[in-house]
């Protein structure tokens, strides 16, 4: 009988079986060193400025639009009845930076004209949703800490959560 | 050169020198060492067989056809956009080696560096243009030579694969001139890069603002745009991470795929013209 048709009707022999191990070993390294080469291009710590940060106590912000942090950190502090929120200042259509026009109460970007009500709505131009919002807890301190990490999105019906705004 | 049986060397070489003067004892001595005989395996005689030795005992002109047909190399044919892509990544790897003696990829540095290759460092200043220039234009003469193929057709079978293999290095090209722009750390590479980069968040599957991402638990700190910059913003990793795939990553990457192409040109049936 040819060797050929031997293998088929007995087809695991001993050299299919260091066939088989020998090239399951080999698939099984590269795939560990390509996975290991994959998890390598993640760093585990990163030198980045802190998403958490303090922005001073409640007190010190009254009704309405503060700009107070928008050169350090791009958010908005809004004071609106019993509710303080951080509302990230980045136009949702592609980023730019909008500008607070306190004559006419409103957010407008400059690079397409997209305006936002007080609290983060579009209301014109481009942008395709609200202003986004950051999480805002209370230190044991008194401060407000903004986590900035942690985005609550109008559309989606966050807004109420709770980190999503402060009880003042 | 007679070999006498009771000759002496001396006798031998003052022979040489009486028979072919100075300079030709010397060539014939050094053309007959071991040497030069184990570097080059050919005569010079002008034979057919020492034509094509000459070609196929020497590694880079084995990288060239032994034989081109007379009308494939023709400008109005070619235009030499290949060949003058070519000659750009040469003198682009020649310029880039020379700058990275000077250049430091780091946020403190970089800017620093690049001004003073520019203003301070000698040659610095043709050295660096001759770099910033040579990119510009390998992007345009790799456009221009796709477009050559396109127009003379030498896409179709049997060179499909070929062009495809020349997609790939277009795409490195373009990435090579993506990552060569953050290098200056200027503002026009910083902001250039933050935007690119920025597209990778909506990466399918894959980027944190991109179809399936969200729902497959992707975030600015663990999606294909952390790992393209090494951090969730364009800072001192990123510059790295750029300065490494564009002087080592990038290259190796285009030079497997560079020869490659050059050899599937030879096996396609030549440089242009029909089959």
């Amino acid at each position: 009988m040819l060797e050929a048709t031997k293998d088929r009707e007995n087809p695991v022999n001993r050299r299919r079986l260091l066939y088989l191990l020998g090239w399951g070993f080999i698939g099984a390294f590269l795939t560990t060193v390509s996975g290991a080469t994959i998890r390598f291009f993640f760093p585990r710590t990163i030198f980045e400025p802190p998403t958490r940060y303090t922005i001073g106590y409640p007190f010190q912000y009254t009704s309405g639009v503060s700009e107070r942090f928008k050169k350090q950190f791009r958010i908005w502090i809004v004071s609106e009845g019993d509710r303080l929120y951080v509302i990230e200042a980045k136009c949702t259509h592609l980023g730019c930076t909008p500008n607070w026009l306190a004559a006419e109460g409103k957010f407008k970007c400059p690079c397409h004209g997209s305006g936002f009500t007080p609290d983060g709505l579009n209301i014109e131009g481009p942008a395709p949703r609200p202003l986004e919002r950051f999480k805002v807890v209370l230190g044991e301190d008194g401060q407000i800490i903004v986590d900035a990490g942690v985005r609550y999105r109008g559309e989606r019906g966050e807004w109420d959560k709770p980190g999503a705004f402060l009880k003042v | 050169m007679i070999n006498k049986p009771n000759e002496n060397i001396f006798t031998k070489y003052r022979n040489m020198l009486k028979e072919k003067g100075l300079f030709g004892m010397f060539w014939d001595i050094t053309v007959n060492s071991q040497v030069w005989k184990s570097i080059f395996r050919h005569t010079f005689t002008d034979t057919p067989k020492n034509r094509v030795l000459k070609v196929i005992s020497n590694v880079f002109m084995h990288l060239h056809p032994a034989n081109v047909k007379r009308h494939a190399p023709q400008f109005k044919f070619t235009w030499c956009m290949g060949g003058i892509t070519f000659f750009l990544f040469l003198v682009l790897t020649l310029t880039g080696v020379l700058l990275m003696f000077y250049y430091r990829p780091t946020v403190h540095d970089a800017y620093w560096d690049m001004k003073d290759l520019e203003f301070q460092v000698p040659f610095g200043a043709i050295l660096r243009n001759l770099h910033r220039w040579g990119a510009h234009l390998m992007v345009i003469t790799v456009w221009f030579h796709m477009f050559r193929v396109f127009a003379t057709g030498s896409y179709k079978p049997p060179r499909e694969f070929n062009w495809c293999v020349g997609v790939v290095l277009l795409v490195l090209t373009l990435l090579l001139s993506f990552t060569g722009y953050l290098l200056t750390w200027d503002q026009l590479g910083f902001w250039a890069v933050t935007v690119g980069t920025n597209m990778a968040r909506a990466t399918p599957l894959l980027g944190h603002e991109g179809p399936f991402g969200e729902q497959l638990g992707m975030t600015a700190y663990n999606d294909i745009r952390f790992a393209l910059l090494g951090g969730s913003l364009v800072g001192g990793n990123a510059l790295l991470r750029a300065y490494v795939w564009h002087c080592i990553g990038i290259p190796l990457i285009a030079i497997i795929f560079m020869a490659v192409h050059f050899w599937r040109i030879r096996k396609d049936g030549g440089i242009s013209g029909p089959l």
